[in-house]
């Protein structure tokens, strides 16, 4: 306990743990507190429970080997960390990707942002006390996780995007089961807007709490939709638009509170807005045509062309054994992910394993204006500021 | 594949032409791979360049994406800090770069400048070792805080000293 001078006279503060290992930290994130009686004076996050050196890790891969990591890096995300870093080398290597291949690329990580944000509100209804949401929203969510382990085998660490293109043709049906996922979906969404929108102890558990104004949420780096409660409409899609966003049509919802009730606003018309995407999208998916660039070299051959062709034999051993080399040179390949702005930081020295891979988390940047958000409130407005920024703790870490 | 940039490349791009009226000497070098423009900057005048980039009316590159340093061991300068700008209202893109030999692993801090630097120096002066002069609060934040070495240093190996 220390003592303080405050206005009314000497008072003491309340030196509090709060984590590592609390269900509400979403993982294990530690908050130093200082309290007074109920108010928090001052947080400080404590980060690094989690590290498990995947950008060390992935000097020692080569470029194919290094995908399965990214999807470990947010479990929650995997294949928009994917994404980022196929991208990343693929504008090193210069590769053309078939369109087809980025159409679907699209629509699964639209699928992966409203998986994010199913666990998302479920989790944080429940850490405010609407137990049932969380219910709901992971009922939902298995659906999606379904449709992952139809497409790539696995429920999430999927590696499902390769360099040049997809690991896999997604099986017959698939978009059928999308299709599924995206009528049923909608009315889904109503039913819990119709047990938080207007809820009454919604309200006073999330509107006015954690405000942080939007020059103070550009000066700490705060990207997705976060930053878009505070009325900056800073989206990569729309900014940068990658994998072919610029050609679907879609809205960046925004709004200007700034509160928890405003990113929780942000999210659910976010959700709204992928089943937009997901839709156009499979309108624009042929029906066939490749998924993988044609770059003998860096794109594994077909199985069958192996057995007829030497050449085809040659450079599937050569890929796997001692992989391709990208130009030297460095390329930095931000892509939106559902916590907001996801950035790769490749760098090549021609050799090929990657010779640095940075990844620009957004949650770890997201994390630090936690203090912003919830000094001067009370200790359990913690619990709702810690939800509404959505962290993961992996990608914290790394 | 889509462009970061779109603006003309190297001298001619409007960034590289407003920052040399501001200071002839404040790009060192100007790189482009891919469409992405890389300034380098000297050191001693990371602090200035980074103000005037960030309040200038024509740049406002108000966002700092990400900080993040890559060690050239055993060449020397060892160490570059890459500082990925972004300007929302104007929607480019720029790369800054700063050199820091092994001998003096030093980089002037841009905390004051752009808060959000704050976690990423202290996690490049863990994971590095590089320290950023005038950081408000520089300690280790993913490693113990009696951990010995920087671990993405190239110097280091990927499983670790065996004692």
């Amino acid at each position: 306990m220390t003592t303080v001078e405050t206005a009314a006279g000497p008072a003491q503060t309340m030196v509090l743990n709060m984590g590592p290992q609390h269900p509400s930290t979403h993982g294990v994130l530690r908050v130093v507190l200082e309290l007074d009686g109920e108010t928090v004076i001052k947080a400080r996050p404590e980060i690094g429970y989690l590290h498990t050196g995947i950008e060390k890790s992935c000097e020692a891969l080569t470029y194919s080997q290094a995908i399965t990591l990214t999807d470990r890096i947010d479990y929650l995300a995997p294949l928009s960390n994917n994404l980022g870093y196929c991208l990343a080398v693929e504008k090193l290597l210069g590769l053309e990707i078939p369109k087809r291949a980025q159409y679907i690329r699209v629509l699964l990580t639209e699928m992966t942002r409203l998986n994010s944000h199913l666990v998302w509100l479920g989790t944080h209804a429940m850490d405010l006390g609407a137990t049932s949401v969380m219910l709901y929203c992971f009922r939902e969510r298995e659906e999606i996780l379904k449709l992952f382990e139809m497409i790539s085998g696995q429920r999430m660490m999927t590696s499902y995007f390769r360099i040049g293109g997809l690991a896999l043709e997604p099986p017959p049906g698939w978009l059928d089961r999308v299709r599924w996922i995206v009528d049923m979906l909608p009315a889904r969404i109503d039913e819990y807007e119709a047990l938080l929108t207007r809820n009454r102890i919604w309200l006073m558990r999330t509107q006015g709490i954690g405000v942080i104004s939007a020059a103070d949420a550009i000066a700490l780096g705060v990207s997705g939709p976060s930053l878009r409660a505070a009325g900056v409409d800073y989206d990569v899609r729309k900014f940068f638009p990658y994998s072919s966003y610029e050609e679907f049509d879609f809205d960046v919802p925004t709004r200007t509170e700034s509160d928890c009730y405003a990113r929780y606003m942000v999210r659910v018309a976010e959700m709204r807005e992928s089943l937009k995407i997901i839709r156009q999208a499979m309108g624009k998916i042929p029906a066939e045509g490749p998924i993988k660039a044609n770059a003998p070299g860096i794109v594994p051959p077909e199985r069958e062309k192996m057995k007829t062709e030497m050449e085809a034999l040659i450079y599937h051993f050569k890929i796997f054994t001692e992989g391709f080399s990208p130009p030297p040179g460095e390329v930095y390949q931000r892509v939106e992910s559902p916590r907001g702005e996801s950035g790769y930081f490749v760098v090549s020295d021609g050799s090929p394993k990657p010779y640095r891979v940075k990844v620009r988390a957004p949650s770890f940047v997201n994390l630090q204006a936690l203090p912003k958000l919830s000094e001067g409130g009370l200790v359990a407005d913690m619990i709702a500021c810690i939800g509404t920024i959505d962290i993961v703790l992996g990608e914290v870490d790394r | 594949m889509t462009e970061v940039t779109d603006k003309p490349g190297g001298e001619q791009n409007p960034i590289v032409q407003t920052l040399r009226k501001w200071d002839e000497r404040a790009i060192a070098e100007v790189v482009e791979f891919r469409g992405e423009l890389t300034l380098v900057i000297p050191r001693e005048l990371l602090r200035r360049a980074a103000e005037y980039l960030q309040a200038e009316p024509g740049l406002r590159f108000e966002f700092l994406s990400d900080v993040s340093a890559v060690d050239r061991f055993p060449i020397e300068p060892r160490f570059e800090v890459n500082y990925h700008l972004l300007s929302i209202p104007l929607r480019q893109t720029v790369r800054l770069r700063v050199w820091a030999p092994g001998s003096d692993p030093v980089v002037p801090t841009v905390v004051p400048v752009w808060p959000t630097a704050n976690w990423h120096e202290r996690e490049i002066f863990d994971l590095f070792g590089i320290r950023f002069e005038g950081h408000p609060d520089l300690h280790r934040i993913v490693m113990p805080d009696d951990w010995e070495g920087h671990p993405l240093r190239k110097d280091y190996p990927v499983e670790g000293f065996r004692t």
